[in-house]
């Protein structure tokens, strides 16, 4: 125990004598949780839409008097008055105006006829983000156009009800449970990577070796080093990402505690599985070359940024078997419904399994030599 | 039982045979050196010794224990120094040693009061709060000798300890090993490639080249052991034929070693051949270009016994020397 101790101590104290690596291992993860949750988070507005009239009769009038409302009130377009298509059609081209909306020349006659009318949108579809929010806000705005002035008393329509089960969770809150998840990868990616083999590379491991440390001892003191300056980031990231999140109630005593164990598990896991991939590294290129691939490869299958289920099956397996999937659903349950551990025991046993599992490879696979 | 005693041993890394079947024991409470260029294997033969190696060939037995099957105890006997400097820079001296008498497993007690002897020993006493970025090199060395000690072990390794050093840190970390060794009856294995100290503070040196053995015995018995007292290294201005064959026919030459137009001399004699020389140098109507005359040195048993230079020997290994620190793996 006295010799798991020293591994740590010396590992703490070096971490304590370099506030760099605390504000970037802490301070970072902070940063980007605010710039893509509110990159991402924030509704569309503003977009440019051209608007072509070659009808001029009643109803075109309505329906750009509609578009006006819509841009006058949600905001989501502002309108844009063509009188030649092909000037407008330039336009979105080189990318003036996001959406043209046409009126075609016999629209309020075959209005009148009952002769299935149609008006056009065409948009620039190379920004999917702002094309399906013109689609969606052009489809509301004709809700109402097609309503009848004289509505029936009874209707047949089946309408839906959403009942939201939860208080309305913006993208930031939604993204803070994957932050947290990539604070503690972060790291686990310096203290149980870069700085392992750097230190390996320069013959500070030769020093442990010579001494009559045991493989499962060196292995977990190594561990349960990386663990401690990761639950680090973990804490300060629940705590002040909570706060900055806008979380309800974000210090509430009870869910601090439960945070602290799911960050606890997750510290270890990815620790873990950072000495496994690294045990038997020795050129300090390496951990830095694979780092930015890997927090691809393990952070976006996790279902933090985007559901699961738009995943093709080849992801998925990733996602199944993918530590950070645990870990980020564990803390969605806990930071978002606030629920209590039993929703969380099956990805509390998986983060435990996964850390025993890579913690006896690792050892197997240590090489008590140079 | 010798503290260090070493049949056959070898090391092979693909082709290349760093240690080729090394035979030799330390005695107890000696300071033994191993002299050879970097390259020569001496690393590769001291992490054998202190289990960083495995053996490819051969046994070695450490206070009586073997390095393949008693790692372990192995260990616990020996404290080792290795070539790179491997103090924590952010941590004060005494956090430094704690840690290692932490990693041997000893009690805090002990661990306190083994430090601060320690520390004194190494005159490092009033820096020990200070963290060890702020050392010189010959102070993180002597940091590293006394945290090397700090289990008390019977036997004590250093790979090369004054590399890098300057003159006057090489001379304090000397006199501090010998101290220690008075102190604590240690018994000291040394390896270096500067022949003046193998020679000043060396009770046995063993010389090694190319992984294998060439000489082994006292300082002065390896000096005594090589023809001639004194060498006599003469440039002239040109060589005419048979010009060899003359200086060895000069009063009390041993031998003559010839490199282009500078010949090495060895002497019975240094006065006699000296004069003899520059009489035969006038009468051949020659010019000398250069003439010294030295005492014997471990250099030129270095020379005697491997054929060529240490100091062209190092300019050799220079190609095997890595910022890493494991050995090159030769292809």
């Amino acid at each position: 125990m006295i010799r798991i101790w020293a591994i740590i101590e010396r590992d703490l104290r070096r971490f304590r004598s370099s506030p760099t690596l605390m504000i970037v291992s802490m301070v970072m993860p902070l940063m980007q949780l605010v710039v893509l949750g509110y990159a991402f988070g924030g509704k569309v507005k503003h977009l440019q839409l051209g608007v072509l009239d070659q009808d001029h009769g009643g109803s075109a009038i309505k329906v750009r008097a509609l578009a006006q409302a819509v841009a006058a009130n949600a905001q989501t377009f502002n309108t844009v008055q063509y009188d030649d298509q092909a000037a407008a059609l330039r336009d979105l081209r080189v990318g003036k105006i996001n959406g043209l909306l046409e009126i075609p020349p016999a629209f309020s006659r075959k209005v009148m006829a009952g002769d299935n009318p149609r008006i056009a949108l065409v948009e620039d579809n190379t920004d999917q983000f702002a094309a399906s929010a013109l689609e969606g806000s052009i489809n509301q705005m004709l809700i109402p156009y097609n309503r009848p002035p004289v509505p029936a008393r009874l209707t047949a329509d089946a309408t839906l009800s959403v009942v939201e089960v939860y208080p309305y969770v913006p993208y930031i809150q939604y993204l803070l449970p994957g932050t947290i998840v990539l604070a503690i990868f972060v790291s686990a990616m310096i203290g149980g990577g870069i700085i392992f083999i750097d230190d390996k590379a320069r013959g500070l491991h030769e020093g442990y070796l010579v001494t009559p440390i045991r493989k499962v001892e060196l292995i977990l003191g190594f561990n349960l080093a990386g663990a401690a300056k990761a639950i680090l980031s973990g804490l300060v990231l629940v705590t002040f990402g909570s706060i900055i999140a806008g979380i309800p109630d974000p210090l509430n005593l009870v869910r601090l505690a439960r945070l602290m164990l799911l960050v606890l598990v997750t510290s270890l896991a990815l620790i873990s599985l950072m000495f496994l991939l690294m045990v038997r590294v020795s050129d300090p290129l390496v951990p830095r070359a694979i780092f930015g691939v890997l927090n691809t490869v393990l952070f976006f299958p996790s279902g933090a940024v985007y559901p699961i289920q738009a995943f093709p099956p080849w992801m998925r397996f990733i996602t199944t078997i993918d530590p950070f999937t645990y870990a980020v659903h564990g803390f969605k349950q806990i930071i978002l419904k606030n629920t209590g551990l039993m929703a969380i025991s099956g990805d509390l046993a998986y983060l435990a399994a996964f850390t025993l599992i890579s913690m006896v490879a690792a050892t197997l696979l240590f090489r008590r030599t140079l | 039982m010798g503290a260090v005693e070493v049949e056959n041993l070898t090391k092979r890394f693909g082709d290349f045979c760093a240690v080729d079947h090394l035979n030799f024991a330390v005695e107890t409470g000696e300071i033994f050196g191993l002299l050879g260029p970097n390259g020569a294997g001496k690393s590769t033969l001291i992490r054998m010794l202190t289990t960083l190696v495995v053996p490819s060939e051969g046994t070695a037995r450490i206070n009586g224990f073997d390095v393949i099957k008693n790692p372990n105890d192995v260990r616990r006997s020996i404290g080792v120094i290795p070539q790179a400097m491997t103090s924590d820079l952010d941590l004060t001296a005494v956090e430094n040693m704690s840690i290692f008498a932490k990693l041997y497993g000893i009690p805090r007690e002990k661990r306190r009061r083994a430090i601060d002897a320690l520390l004194r020993a190494v005159d490092l006493e009033q820096w020990r709060d200070k963290p060890v970025k702020m050392f010189s090199g010959g102070m993180r060395r002597r940091l590293e000798i006394a945290r090397g000690l700090v289990h008390e072990p019977s036997l004590f390794i250093l790979d090369e300890p004054t590399t890098g050093l300057d003159p006057v840190s090489r001379v304090a970390v000397w006199e501090m090993l010998e101290s220690l060794k008075r102190q604590r009856a240690l018994t000291i294995l040394v390896s270096t490639h500067y022949m003046d100290e193998a020679d000043k503070l060396c009770d046995r040196v063993a010389i090694i080249d190319h992984g294998k053995l060439a000489a082994l015995d006292s300082p002065l018995k390896l000096k005594a052991s090589i023809p001639g007292k004194n060498i006599l290294e003469a440039g002239f201005s040109s060589v005419p034929p048979g010009w060899e064959e003359t200086l060895r026919a000069l009063p009390d030459v041993a031998d003559v070693k010839a490199e282009e137009s500078v010949f090495r001399i060895s002497s019975n004699n240094g006065p006699r051949t000296t004069t003899a020389l520059l009489e035969a140098v006038r009468q051949a109507g020659l010019t000398l270009t250069s003439l010294s005359v030295q005492s014997t040195t471990l250099d030129d048993v270095f020379v005697h016994y491997t054929g060529h230079q240490l100091r062209d020997a190092l300019k050799e290994s220079v190609q095997y020397s890595s910022s890493f620190m494991y050995e090159p793996k030769q292809s």
